[in-house]
């Protein structure tokens, strides 16, 4: 009889651990997020991709649909080529659709985020977007507020 | 000269103990095929160091928790990041806290209990009887206990991180007013399987067989009286709270670098 509570004390044990384990990999990590790996790439090229790294979210109207998967240089062009995987439900993204990257907050992570355009035709997998607008770089801002100031300051007393 | 000859003695006891050690590691694990067979005898391990130790593990955890979620929470909400709380406190317990803490209070709770009863087996010659009765106690008394704790070990740890998670759940949403949807989305895309949990698992289970090791090795080689037991028991806490800590750093700067 004492055998069997104690079998039982363990089991229950065992089956928290479990628990406890499926709870962390469902509900903290990103596995519940993470439908299905599959999905279809599209590429992207930006002449700066800033703080962008892969696993990077990919938004529409700030609804995640996919993830970056890669990102590489082109040696050609010298611009950032990124190739994102988007969910298979999403997709009826117009051809004309433009890809931006923007940033989560003052200090947050950065993102794609795609605008969609008024096309009829879909992008497929392999696609690229052609219009793209590259990360805001904060210091390229500050310069060029400088740069503005300084102008104008000229102008005033210039010929 | 004196000196320099007890440095060396000092030394040479320490590498014959380590590897004396190894030895009955390597023998005790010659004894795990058997056990397939005799599940029982693990069974009844997991129960006196997994079970047992279930109580100490849920309320330390959920403190834990609560804790890194309001000590967190303070520092972040300077920078209004406060809806990151979820991700710090994740990260903290998945990755570090969940596996350390258990391992230390496993040690203390867990192995001290193991030696005690091995070196007690040892005083009173229960373990040379059986070797009489050509029982080996190495297969019939060590190998269940260490695999008994080896398997407990990330469970507990597992559920020390879950139960931390929730208490910082609590706290954070229920009590700092965090926003409930933040707290779990901003947790979810920042924590990753295998990255975080995976190795977390993975630490948890060195830990396990670090810890059940040197309280085995510890109860089977002790001095077999009533002073070497409470010496014994003493080092096993120490030694595996310090292997705890400095494998902790070894594994993190494997894992977490990049």
């Amino acid at each position: 009889m004492h055998n069997r509570t104690l079998e039982i004390g363990v089991g229950i044990f065992v089956a928290l651990g479990l628990a406890a384990l499926l709870m962390l990999a469902m509900k903290v990590s990103n596995l519940g997020a993470l439908t299905a790996d599959g999905g279809y790439e599209l590429q992207a090229r930006f002449d700066n991709i800033g703080g962008l790294k892969v696993r990077s979210p990919v938004t529409m109207a700030g609804v995640r649909i996919g993830r970056v998967a890669e990102i590489s240089f082109d040696n050609e062009t010298y611009e950032a080529v990124a190739r994102m995987t988007i969910e298979p439900q999403y997709n009826r993204l117009p051809k004309d659709t433009s890809a931006s990257i923007f940033t989560a907050g003052l200090l947050g992570e950065q993102y794609v985020g795609l605008e969609p355009g008024g096309e009829e035709a879909f992008l497929e997998a392999g696609d690229e977007i052609r219009m793209t607008q590259s990360a805001v770089v904060l210091e390229q801002i500050i310069g060029q507020f400088l740069y503005s100031k300084a102008s104008e300051g000229d102008g005033g007393k210039g010929p | 000269m004196d000196l320099l000859q007890q440095l060396g003695q000092v030394g040479l006891q320490a590498f014959q103990r380590l590897g004396r050690g190894s030895l009955f590691f390597f023998q005790v694990l010659l004894g795990f095929p058997e056990l397939i067979r005799r599940f029982h005898l693990v069974v009844v391990q997991m129960w006196s160091v997994g079970v047992r130790s279930l109580l100490l593990i849920v309320v330390a955890g959920t403190f834990v928790g609560m804790v890194l979620s309001l000590q967190g929470y303070n520092t972040l909400v300077d920078f209004g990041a406060e809806e990151s709380l979820g991700v710090l406190v994740a990260l903290s317990l998945v990755r570090e806290l969940g596996p350390v803490v258990s391992a230390l209070l496993f040690a203390g709770r867990a192995g001290s209990a193991l030696t005690a009863e091995i070196g007690l087996m040892k005083a009173t010659e229960q373990l040379a009887g059986m070797e009489m009765m050509a029982v080996d106690p190495l297969r019939r008394i060590v190998a269940p206990r260490l695999l008994g704790g080896i398997l407990a070990m990330p469970l507990l740890a597992a559920l020390f991180s879950a139960l931390g998670v929730i208490g910082g759940f609590f706290v954070g949403v229920g009590l700092l007013g965090v926003d409930d949807g933040a707290f779990w989305s901003q947790m979810q895309t920042k924590v990753d399987l295998s990255d975080d949990i995976l190795n977390g698992v993975i630490k948890s289970v060195v830990f396990g067989v670090a810890v059940t090791w040197i309280a085995v090795f510890e109860g089977y080689d002790t001095v077999p009286t009533s002073e070497g037991v409470s010496r014994a028991t003493t080092r096993t806490v120490v030694h595996s709270s310090l292997a705890v800590l400095g494998l902790d750093f070894v594994l993190t700067a494997l894992m977490f670098n990049g």
